[in-house]
């Protein structure tokens, strides 16, 4: 019979009966909507029924008591990354960087009381997440608070030159590790993934002075590399010629013992013919010779044995020119 | 089927809507993040909640007062302090502190914001108590751990005491002393840590200065070390040189001395057996030698030469 009049008479307003479903159906939507839950699959569920824990679920499809119980998802795989000393506007293929400088938090006091402008990254995750919601207020504070009071404290035991040279890897693994233990002391439930230094440097004003000393130090390895080549150019060469004076000395010994040895053979085959008829042999050598080289001669000048000098035909010599 | 008249619905609606009205002003929820105190007219009522859950207290004349259960943050604005050893430093301190007793929390500060202004004075006191008696280094410094040297030695212009305390012990040192007064607001100090520490304006330029002349004196010794270095292989090879010259000198002496010695023994062996001959042979080879076409040769009648040549000419 009701049906019916709707039947025949659907015009607004609707029968009471219509407004009883509505509110009905609106009353199971609301309850479908709080019983059913899901959890992306990079983060879990944390349940609480009245505000009280109660379980940790997984990614998926879940259902939990309807008004009673609450959910809060956190991300659990997701690492978060905070950065010190400067900001990231846009990463990507040519990361963007806010111009500021935030010396605030990079310029730190050095073991050795100077100065030095440190900026540094901190990567973390949430692994219990637990602790994450229910230990600690303001959690990301208290990250970027301690990570400043750790990089003070590390860089505060380290020389300038130190942080600026081959300290930073381990000052960043230090750091990391005492980052890690305050953070475990609060029961954070947090993970420090890592813990990066980024770039270092000595204050503006002081910057010049520290490429003086990089520069200084090329000069120092110009000079040696200087000195060497000379001494490449000059030592190789007098080797050389020190292995040439010694072959030669070499060569003029063996052709003096050769020469000796050479007239030594002839003189005693001349000997030994001599010795045979030394009176004729010795005359017939003298004049052969002499015969010889009087030929040559030019001028041939006798004087009497009795003759005391010679002086007088010198200068006769002289005159016939 | 019989319809309901509307004028019975309507005591039934109101008596409903009281009745929820009553039972969540009864009822309550206390967060996991949460602690309560109940207050009947002000007055505190019973132990503090801690736990979470649902919970029932008489509607109306009973408040529930939430406060933090969590870790909170404490960050103090820097301030100007001088160490023992009158340099002026900014040192900015941050701590961390919950509320361990709700009750005396909230008879003695009452909120979250007084709260922080008390730690405002007590950490801000402790923190220029204990600067003030330490020396800058020694809160700069954590330990005694020895630089790895990576420049050449530059004697400092300033000479860094033995760090006794540290940062880390001077932390703890605030935290003591800060951490004896809160307990009378309920509060527990968990951690004071120096986060940020920096030389005052001027200081700061000093500083700069010194570094910049550390750095220039380490730039000369750079320079004056390569020098160095230039010189000593310039020495170096000087020396070589003069070694490899006379050894080669000494070796080529040895070498002709020997064979002069040897062509001396050949010489003699053979020439002793008739040093007269020998002599003759000589003889005879230096007028061949000698003789030559501008040579005058000045003979004497009784010489074995002449009368050689006038035999010949008869």
């Amino acid at each position: 019979m009701k049906e019916e009049e709707i039947r025949v008479n659907p015009a607004w307003p609707p029968s009471r009966n219509w407004i009883g479903l509505g509110v009905l159906g609106i009353i199971i939507l609301v309850v479908v909507f709080s019983t059913f839950y899901t959890v992306g699959p990079d983060e879990v569920g944390v349940i609480k029924r009245f505000g009280r824990y109660m379980r940790v679920t997984d990614p998926g499809l879940h259902l939990k008591i309807p008004f009673a119980e609450s959910v809060t998802k956190v991300k659990v795989k997701r690492i978060f990354k905070e950065e010190f000393g400067f900001r990231t506007i846009r990463p990507g293929v040519k990361t963007l960087y806010a111009p500021d400088k935030w010396q605030d938090e990079s310029l730190m006091l050095t073991g050795d009381l100077n100065v030095a402008v440190v900026e540094w990254i901190v990567q973390y995750r949430i692994v219990d997440p637990y602790k994450y919601l229910f230990k600690i207020r303001d959690i990301r504070k208290t990250i970027r608070d301690m990570s400043e009071v750790v990089m003070r404290m590390i860089v505060g035991d380290r020389s300038v030159d130190e942080v600026l040279t081959v300290g930073r890897m381990e000052a960043a693994t230090e750091a990391q590790k005492k980052l890690q233990e305050i953070l475990d002391s609060y029961e954070s439930g947090i993970k420090i993934v890592t813990l990066k230094l980024k770039d270092v440097n000595p204050p503006d004003s002081v910057k010049p002075s520290f490429n003086e000393v990089n520069e200084a130090r090329q000069d120092r390895e110009r000079f040696i590399n200087e000195a060497w080549q000379a001494y490449n150019k000059v030592i190789p060469k007098a080797k050389g010629e020190a292995e040439k004076m010694v072959a030669e000395a070499e060569g003029y010994a063996v052709k003096r013992v050769n020469r000796a040895e050479g007239d030594a053979k002839k003189f005693l085959a001349l000997w030994s013919e001599y010795r045979k008829a030394p009176e004729v042999t010795r005359k017939r050598l003298y004049l052969e010779t002499l015969g010889e080289a009087l030929r040559k001669v030019g001028k041939i000048y006798v004087i009497d044995s009795e003759q005391r000098t010679i002086l007088p035909l010198l200068s006769l010599e002289g005159g016939e020119k | 089927m019989k319809t309901v008249r509307p004028e019975r619905w309507i005591p039934i609606g109101v008596a409903v809507i009281i009745g929820l009205i009553v039972l969540s002003s009864a009822l309550y929820v206390v967060d996991e993040t949460q602690q309560v105190v109940i207050t009947e007219f002000g007055q505190p009522v019973g132990k503090p909640i801690t736990r979470a859950g649902l919970y029932i207290k008489k509607p109306f004349i009973q408040k529930v007062n939430y406060f933090e259960k969590r870790l909170l943050t404490w960050d103090g604005s820097p301030t100007q302090i001088p160490t023992s050893d009158k340099k002026y430093i900014w040192v900015d301190t941050t701590a961390r502190w919950k509320i361990v007793d709700p009750l005396k929390f909230l008879q003695s500060v009452g909120s979250e914001r007084a709260a922080q202004a008390r730690l405002d004075d007590i950490i801000d006191s402790a923190t220029r108590d204990r600067i003030t008696s330490t020396s800058l280094y020694e809160v700069v410094r954590n330990s005694n751990r020895e630089f790895v040297v990576t420049e050449v030695f530059v004697q400092k212009e300033e000479e860094i005491g033995e760090v006794t305390k540290g940062r880390e012990y001077v932390s703890r040192e605030i935290l003591k002393e800060a951490a004896k007064v809160v307990p009378q607001y309920g509060i527990e100090l968990v951690d004071v840590r120096i986060k940020r520490l920096n030389y005052v304006e001027e200081v700061r330029q000093k500083v700069y200065a010194r570094m910049i002349s550390e750095r220039k004196r380490v730039a000369e010794q750079y320079r004056s070390e390569g020098q160095g270095k230039k010189a000593e292989i310039e020495g170096m090879r000087e020396k070589e040189l003069q070694k490899i010259t006379s050894e080669a000198y000494k070796r080529a002496q040895i070498i002709k001395g020997r064979a002069d010695a040897e062509a001396i023994k050949i010489y003699a062996q053979a020439y002793s057996k008739d040093p007269e001959f020998y002599s003759f042979l000589k003889t005879l080879e230096t007028y061949e030698k000698t003789l030559s076409g501008d040579s005058v040769i000045i003979l004497t009648t009784d010489s074995e030469l002449y009368k050689y040549l006038k035999s010949t000419t008869k």
